[in-house]
């Protein structure tokens, strides 16, 4: 078994002219691991995933695509990755299967393998059924699903998805993420994501957060959270005052009343539930505990929520306009 | 090198091979037969190129064709009526639309996107933009084929031999109008301003070549404009071709195919073919250059 990491990028800089996109980050990717790449518009997260795709190359550092070097062994790095774009990439007068062939030719994919594997990967995404029609009759995120599959079909080891939730609704992006699952299981295969969507990290292995040009915040989403701190417990009494009297001399904490709840903060709120239950003398009603979310997290590392981020960020396009060009 | 040994990461899976020459002929041909899917798909694209060369072969042929022959004793033995002598040119003006368009069009799948998906694929920018000529080479030529079948209409003969040759010929001017199609495409990003490319390239290569007119007796700006325009050297030898399978006396075919001349020497027609495959060769090479500095 080859324990090459599937991506390794050490000092990886880039300049356009006077802006530098990335300053200069490392960063390792394990094999078979689903890695996020998280943070607002222009943080740099697509200049990086174009310098590992061969697509753009560094001003200074280096990056390694499965142990090849992504600047010198361009065509043996194209060949073991998958390639899913911000921008469609689709052509729409030929049909789902018309494009998935044209791709498989342009990859010198084994003919005799070929049909056989464009079945396998249309059934993984869901559209086996409607492989014959044109793309022009597809929607946004079975449209997606197809770049997926696509990006499948010369089995890379690592597959590279730039947004690929972008503008679409909810329901749709939830979809990709359950064929991302569901591909994990069956291709074993390395997926590094870019996303600017908090709460998609949730899916990931680990997430790297990314805000201009540099790595924030590196670990398992849960561990990032933990950094962060408290959990929120959020309970409703039959007497606030008297709970709020309680909580502060059975634990010493100091809760707040909000619109009819009270609110503690603490490290660990599922442990502490029970604790609660045993030790308060006023009737509990309802507990809610939440996690710290990764917005949460994002503005520990960063001082700034995504929105705001990205409101500074001016003069880089928003993604949604991109995609617009393209419809 | 241990990292070049496949992983253990589905050991069964289908392997894509090292770079090779079979890889780039299979990326070209495949490029190509998208080009014969979209031709095959898109009927009106073939109902409204035709429509041009006809009228320009029936309508402007006919119209001064009757100005011309009445003081020659147009028809008689030995003579050809102008729509005949417009035939070859005609064809070459389907040719060059046609060819220009499948070469433009790549504007089109740079605005869709999918240019990008042809042009990350780990196959060389040279073969995708082969596969993009000879596809828009084969168009111009299945194009042309309705247009030969009404040769004898226009008094050319069904000549077997004479139809391999005109349609070889056409083939080759598709094959380099495409690929300066593909080179004016390089740099345009956006889809309105492809049209203008024609309007400003195209249509004066057209005027310019001597599809129209004999290239005789012309005035010196003209004639050294036609005789720098590449298309010149592509459509002079489907003439020539021809008027070798046509009955006509010296005379005739002197005023309606005088050749191209440089200086006094005659080029020859085998020189003529050779700078139409240069220039196919050139156009080409240009567009890859182009190709890979900008995307």
């Amino acid at each position: 078994m080859d324990d090459t990491p599937a991506v390794a990028v050490h000092g990886l800089v880039k300049r356009y002219g006077e802006v530098e996109a990335v300053r200069g980050i490392d960063l390792e990717v394990a094999r078979g691991e689903t890695f996020g790449f998280l943070g607002p518009n222009g943080a740099g997260k697509s200049t990086t995933i174009n310098i590992l795709c061969t697509l753009v190359a560094p001003t200074a550092g280096e990056a390694r695509v499965v142990g090849l070097d992504a600047v010198r062994d361009r065509a043996a790095v194209r060949r073991r990755i998958g390639l899913v774009f911000q921008d469609p990439t689709l052509d729409g007068p030929m049909s789902g299967e018309q494009n998935l062939r044209f791709h498989q030719e342009l990859y010198g994919v084994d003919r005799r393998r070929a049909p056989a594997r464009r079945e396998e990967v249309l059934r993984t995404v869901g559209l086996w059924e409607r492989r014959a029609d044109p793309v022009t009759t597809y929607s946004g995120g079975m449209r997606r699903r197809l770049e997926i599959a696509r990006g499948l079909l010369h089995s890379p080891q690592v597959l590279f998805l730039d947004e690929p939730t972008i503008g679409l609704d909810p329901q749709t992006r939830s979809s990709i993420w359950a064929y991302l699952a569901e591909l994990h299981r069956s291709e074993e295969i390395t997926v590094f994501v870019t996303t600017h969507y908090m709460d998609e990290a949730e899916h990931c292995d680990r997430i790297a957060i990314m805000n201009e040009g540099r790595i924030v915040a590196l670990d398992t989403p849960d561990a990032l959270k933990a950094q962060v701190g408290a959990d929120r417990v959020t309970i409703t009494t039959d007497d606030d005052e008297a709970a709020l009297r309680a909580l502060r001399a059975e634990f010493g904490l100091e809760g707040a009343v909000r619109e009819g709840a009270l609110t503690v903060r603490v490290p660990d709120g599922a442990g502490f539930v029970p604790r609660l239950f045993a030790r308060l003398a006023v009737g509990i009603r309802s507990v809610t505990v939440t996690r710290p979310s990764l917005d949460d997290v994002f503005l520990a590392h960063t001082g700034t929520t995504i929105r705001d981020a990205e409101a500074g960020a001016g003069g880089s396009m928003h993604p949604m306009a991109v995609r617009m060009r393209g419809r | 090198m241990t990292t070049e040994t496949p992983s253990g990461l589905r050991a069964e899976a289908v392997r894509v091979p090292q770079s090779g020459l079979a890889t780039e002929a299979r990326a070209t041909a495949v490029v190509w037969r998208r080009e014969m899917i979209r031709f095959v798909k898109d009927r009106a694209r073939i109902l409204s190129s035709l429509a041009q060369p006809l009228l320009f072969l029936f309508v402007l042929g006919t119209g001064l064709g009757s100005l011309l022959n009445e003081g020659q004793g147009g028809g008689g033995p030995g003579t050809v009526a102008f729509t005949t002598f417009l035939f070859p040119g005609v064809m070459a003006i389907s040719v060059l639309f046609t060819a220009a368009f499948a070469g433009i069009s790549i504007v089109w799948d740079r605005e869709f996107g999918f240019l990008r998906e042809m042009l990350v694929a780990p196959v060389s920018t040279a073969s995708i933009l082969l596969g993009k000529a000879l596809g828009g080479a084969t168009v111009a030529t299945l194009q042309c084929l309705v247009l030969l079948a009404l040769a004898g209409l226009v008094g050319v003969p069904y000549d077997p031999l004479m139809l391999l040759a005109m349609i070889g010929l056409i083939f080759l001017m598709g094959l380099m109008i495409t690929a300066l199609g593909l080179l004016l495409a390089a740099r345009v990003r956006q889809v309105q301003s492809a049209m203008p490319l024609v309007q400003l390239v195209i249509t004066p290569l057209m005027f310019l070549s001597g599809a129209l007119f004999p290239l005789s007796g012309l005035p010196t700006w003209l004639a050294v404009l036609t005789h720098v325009n590449p298309m010149t050297y592509a459509v002079e030898p489907l003439r020539s071709v021809v008027f070798d399978h046509l009955d006509v006396d010296a005379a005739t075919r002197a005023r309606f195919d005088p050749g191209i001349t440089w200086g006094s020497w005659p080029v020859p027609v085998g020189v003529q073919i050779l700078i139409t495959v240069a220039s196919c060769v050139l156009l080409l090479g240009l567009a890859v250059w182009r190709f890979r500095r900008t995307e």
